[in-house]
Formats: structure tokens, C-alpha cells, sequence
């Protein structure tokens, strides 16, 4: 039965039924909500044996998550942003030593500009940090895709990093289900750890490891990567027949079949982009979307077969590439290469600026007419961009530009006039 | 689809309304999506909030530029925030006041509208008489309820139950919203009468 809940409390709720044993984490909008609740519930001593650790800092919170995924303890943390960047030596640590630890990423942006809002921004920057990225498209896969973490990342030893759109989905209240704990106690069985620290039977865990073997053991996390390739829609299958709901997998197709444009998206944006499908093919329109819902690994080979027969391929990205543009749109034209289709990138919704159907429509306008650019800024201000320019041009002292558009735009709190 | 704008200033619990009006609908077997608009919120700062009620799963995700109906928590805001962007003709608008909307500045308002769908409530008198403080959130929901009939008032009630649990407040704010309901309804049969 679903309840009317907030996205965080609903990913809260199925962490708990995870049975977590250990749950460490610093506070970050718009990442709160998550681990408030997950540290009223452990002190209310509902997720018993679970112990949650109070730590000063991110770069504390991951070592924490390594130190008691070691010791064979089921570990979770969740952060955002600047959160997430704090922790990126120990988030390296935690895939090199195959750590199954589960983290919620509650996307927001990066400064500076300081900035709390959703983009994502954040989880793009540690791409390559052999972590697994999950994208939720909606609260419930949201929710459910926390379950289907856990039980992949124990399969395959390999953290797993869930990427949930801030305030967007965090922040929104809705009919939600909450995974059932007995099936989530059949689909996740206790943590059986593949390494342990125990001081009666003593190991080392973290060697130095030279030139001749430090290739292998990266090829290894690769090649394990490109196992859960296979591992992720099967998992998912598993969930659905169990769950009777799919959640999850590789990749999210959308009105695709024969389309001539299709879409490809991360994240919650997919809800509007569904709708903005819906209206133009009601005007007969070739149109579909795609989500991609693995980023890491990256599904090259089913995105190529499900784009089989579009003509054009447009990825709305919500963070970017500072000097060369997308970075899902790399991965993209990767997959398409010689499919003869072509490609444009579309920036959209950095710093928490709403992405709307009436932008998203117009820019699809332009591209069935020849207008779009391979590279577009998404409701850019081109004036008050072209005014900066000039202005910081102009010799002297002209200044920050963060803060000259603030005074430009008229927005109070922008420093001395 | 129906959608509702709320417009307060941060602590008068704007968030809260909008995830009250979703619990309703949910209640009454709807479809509906709670939201803020996300910012720094400070004490007293505007601050917005939107729900969406649809019999169908709503997927869109981007922040309500066209409202069916506007709530304004804090009139206050009426002459320095554009509470009214993006209204129709025919959308709903309920303000938190005891004054009338002429004494409010928006007699104009009332020529490009259905004026039996603008209205004023003194949501923060009858909270205060009920609540003992001026939280509107609930007889501005019980109102908003009377004047565009999203939801019915028991499903108001039980959700505002389900987001007070048994305390003094739940009481205090079920009491506020039936009052408000009353008077928006007696004002609307005495116009229409």
C-alpha cells in the first residue's frame, strides 16, 4: 500500500529494512532529511544491532563506511555536493578495496558560485571513481533502487553510489511505497563479507602494490564493473518479480520504438521529459526518451541497440564539462559511434534553474528545424552574458562575475554597490 | 490536473500546506505532489510552495508557472512578490486576511477574474482563536477546501490528524480548518443568494 511521504523519508524507510549495521554521515542539504531519519529511528532503537556514528566531516564519514565495511559490518552514508568532493580520496579507497558500502548522492551543485540546488554536478565530478552510479528517475525507483544497491554491491564486492536529483525528489511529497521488509529480507540475505578485519584471524587489507601487479588489480575493478553489466538488469528482473514493480536496470526506454529523436536523460528530469513525449507524439511527432539509470558502469552496447533506428540523439545533461561540453554526451556518441545518427548536447538545469516542458519543447521545435547547436545552454541569458563579457573586458578592475550579474540582476545580499 | 501555488514567508509553514493539501488528496483516493520552491529559506523570506492533484501519476517536475489556484499566506507579500504570476481568468485565489480585497489594494485584480473566486479568509484570527497562535496553514487548507472543493473537508481533517498525530495542535488546527470552511462557505452562499 503506498502512503502519501516525503522521497527522503520513503529512501530512509527502505535503507532501514536493509538492516544497515552501521550508518555514518555529516549533515548536507539537501542529503538531511535522509540520515535524520535513519539517526531517530536507530536512537529509537528500531534498526538494533545498527549502530550510527556521528562524524566531523565527509572525508570522516566515508573512512568511517570503510573502516566498518571491513570488519564485515552492512555500511551506508549519504551526502551532496561539496559533501561528496570532501570524501573523494576515501571514495577511491572504498572501491580499490572492494568495499560493498551503499551511499545515497543527493545531487547538488558544486561551487563556486556557492549554490545548495539541484544539479548534477557533483556525483559527474566522481565519475571515474570506480564506485557504481545508479540514477533514480522518480522517488520510488529512488527508494527501491537502495534495496537493489546493497544486494549488488554484496554480489560483486563493488560500493554502489545512488543518485537522487536534490529538493527535486528529496524535497517531494508523494504517493510513495515503502519495500516491504519480509521481501526485502529474501531479496537482501545478511552480508556475507568476501575480506574481514578480525584480530583473531589477522589479515592485511590495503597493501602497497608496485608496478607489477597494479594493473591487474585496476583491470579487475573494470572487469567487475562490466560484470555488473549483468548483474544490474538481473537484479532488477529479480526485484520486479518479487516486488511486483519494476525499478531499476541499465536503461529506462520511453516511447523509443522507431522514434527519429530520442532523448537521453539522467535523472528525475525524465518525469517531464515522459510528458513533453507524450504531447508532441499526441501531434504525431517521432519522439522518444531515454533514461539512463547505470551510468557506471556504462551500458555501451544496450544503449547502442535500443537507439537502433533514431536519426537524431539529444542528451540533456544536467551538469557539464567546463572547455568541452557533455559528459553523458561522451559516453553517448562512444556507443553510437558509426550509427550515422546525429548528436547535439543540451545543458540544462545547472544551480537548481527549473527544467519546463515550454523550454524543453522549443528546443526540440528548433531541432526539427535545423536550429539546434551541437552544444546549447538551456534558457541562457546570452544578455546578461554578452554585458559581463563587455564589462570584464573593459580594463580596470572590473570584478567578480558572480558578483557583478547578482548587482546586475538586481538581487539584494550582492556585495557593496 | 490541478495545481495550487502557495506564497508565505519563511516559518509561517508554506511547505507544510502544500504537503497538507497532497495528504488530503491522497485521503480522497487522488493522485497529488507536494513541493518547495528550494531555496535558503530565513525567517521571513518568501517563500513558495506547490501542490499537484491529478487523478493519473504525475510525473512532470518543474515548478507551477500557471496556477489553478493561489494562496496567499501572508498579505504582506501581495505588493512586493507577484503572488498572482501566471493566473487565469477563472484560477482560485484565497488570501490570508480579515480585510476585504478592495482594502488590499486589488480591486483591479477583481476585473480580470471570476470574482466569486477571490477571496480573503482570516486565517490567522481563527488560528490564534483556535491554535492560540497565528499558524494559518490549516484554516487557510479549510478555506482553500469551501472555495474550490478539491478535496472534501474529512479528507482535510484525517490528514491533518495523520501530520499532527494526537496532540493539543492536531485539535487546535482540525477546528481552525472546519471554522474557516464555514465561513468560506456562508460567504460564498451569501454572495450567491
Amino acid at each position: 500500500m503506498p502512503s502519501q511521504l516525503e522521497g527522503s523519508l520513503a529512501m530512509a524507510r527502505a535503507i532501514a529494512r536493509c538492516r544497515p549495521e552501521v550508518v555514518c554521515a555529516y549533515p548536507i542539504t539537501p542529503q538531511t532529511h535522509i540520515v535524520e531519519a535513519l539517526s531517530r529511528m536507530v536512537a529509537a532503537g528500531e534498526l538494533a544491532p545498527c549502530e550510527f556514528v556521528n562524524v566531523e566531516s565527509e572525508f570522516s564519514a566515508m573512512s568511517v563506511a570503510i573502516g566498518a565495511s571491513a570488519t564485515g559490518a552492512r555500511a551506508y552514508t549519504a551526502t551532496a555536493s561539496q559533501g561528496l568532493l570532501y570524501m573523494a580520496e576515501a571514495l577511491f579507497n572504498a572501491s580499490g578495496l572492494g568495499l560493498p558500502i551503499v551511499m545515497t548522492v543527493a545531487n547538488r551543485a558544486i561551487g563556486s558560485p556557492i549554490n545548495i540546488w539541484n544539479d548534477q554536478s557533483d556525483s559527474m565530478a566522481l565519475r571515474d571513481c570506480g564506485w557504481i552510479q545508479l540514477y533514480a528517475t522518480d522517488n520510488q525507483e529512488a527508494a527501491d533502487l537502495h534495496v537493489q544497491a546493497f544486494r549488488l554491491a554484496e554480489s560483486l564486492s563493488v560500493p554502489v553510489m545512488v543518485c537522487v536529483d536534490g529538493f527535486v525528489l528529496t524535497h517531494a511529497v508523494e504517493p510513495l511505497e515503502v519495500p516491504d521488509g519480509e521481501l526485502v529480507d529474501a531479496y537482501l540475505p545478511p552480508f556475507q563479507p568476501r575480506q574481514v578485519l578480525d584480530p583473531s584471524e589477522p589479515v592485511t587489507i590495503g597493501a602497497m602494490v608496485g608496478p607489477e601487479a597494479f594493473t591487474e588489480v585496476r583491470y579487475l575493478a573494470h572487469a567487475k564493473q562490466i560484470e555488473a553489466l549483468d548483474e544490474i538488469p538481473r537484479l532488477a528482473g529479480e526485484f520486479e518479480r518479487s516486488f511486483g514493480r519494476a525499478s531499476g536496470g541499465l536503461l529506462g526506454p520511453y516511447r523509443c520504438g522507431g522514434a527519429e529523436t530520442v532523448v537521453i536523460a539522467l535523472g528525475s528530469v525524465n518525469g517531464t521529459l515522459e510528458v513533453v513525449v507524450d504531447e508532441l507524439r499526441e501531434e504525431g511527432r517521432s519522439i522518444g526518451a531515454l533514461a539512463v539509470k547505470s551510468f557506471r558502469p556504462f551500458p555501451l552496447g544496450e544503449l547502442r541497440a535500443e537507439l537502433g533506428g533514431a536519426r537524431r540523439v539529444i542528451v540533456l545533461e544536467r551538469a557539464f564539462a567546463v572547455g568541452v561540453g557533455g559528459i553523458l554526451s561522451a559516453d553517448v556518441r562512444a556507443a553510437l559511434e558509426g550509427a550515422g545518427c546525429e548528436t547535439h548536447t543540451v545543458i540544462a538545469g545547472l544551480g537548481g534553474r527549473p527544467i519546463t516542458r515550454r523550454s524543453l519543447r522549443a528546443m526540440l521545435d528548433d531541432a526539427d528545424a535545423g536550429r539546434l547547436e551541437p552544444l546549447r545552454f538551456l534558457d541562457l541569458r546570452t544578455d546578461v552574458v554578452e554585458r559581463e563579457l563587455v564589462r570584464s573586458r573593459g580594463g580596470g578592475r572590473p570584478g567578480p562575475h558572480a558578483e557583478n550579474i547578482l548587482r546586475e540582476l538586481g538581487i539584494v545580499a550582492a556585495g557593496p554597490v | 490536473m490541478f495545481e495550487v501555488r502557495f506564497h508565505g514567508r519563511g516559518g509561517q509553514g508554506v511547505v507544510t500546506a502544500a504537503e497538507l493539501l497532497s495528504l488530503a488528496a491522497f485521503e480522497d483516493g487522488l493522485q497529488a505532489q507536494a513541493f518547495p520552491s528550494f531555496g535558503s529559506e530565513r525567517m521571513g523570506a518568501p517563500v513558495i510552495a506547490f501542490c499537484r492533484i491529478d487523478e493519473h501519476p504525475i510525473r512532470l517536475r518543474e515548478p507551477i508557472a500557471e496556477p489553478d489556484a493561489v494562496v496567499v499566506q501572508d498579505a504582506t507579500l501581495l505588493h512586493h512578490v507577484d503572488v498572482f504570476g501566471g493566473l487565469a481568468p477563472d484560477s482560485y485565489v484565497l488570501i490570508n486576511s480579515a480585510r476585504e480585497l478592495d482594502e488590499l489594494g486589488l480591486e483591479e485584480l477583481r476585473t480580470r477574474h471570476r470574482p466569486e473566486r477571490l477571496l480573503s479568509v482570516p486565517a490567522s484570527e481563527i488560528a490564534r482563536r483556535r491554535i492560540g497562535r497565528p499558524i494559518a496553514n490549516a484554516a487557510l487548507l479549510g478555506g482553500l477546501t469551501a472555495l474550490a472543493g478539491l478535496t472534501s473537508l474529512d479528507a482535510l481533517q484525517a490528514a491533518i490528524a495523520e501530520r499532527f498525530g494526537s496532540s493539543t495542535a492536531a485539535e487546535g488546527n482540525r477546528l481552525a480548518a472546519a471554522d474557516a470552511y464555514a465561513h468560506v462557505s456562508a460567504h460564498l452562499q451569501a454572495t450567491r443568494a
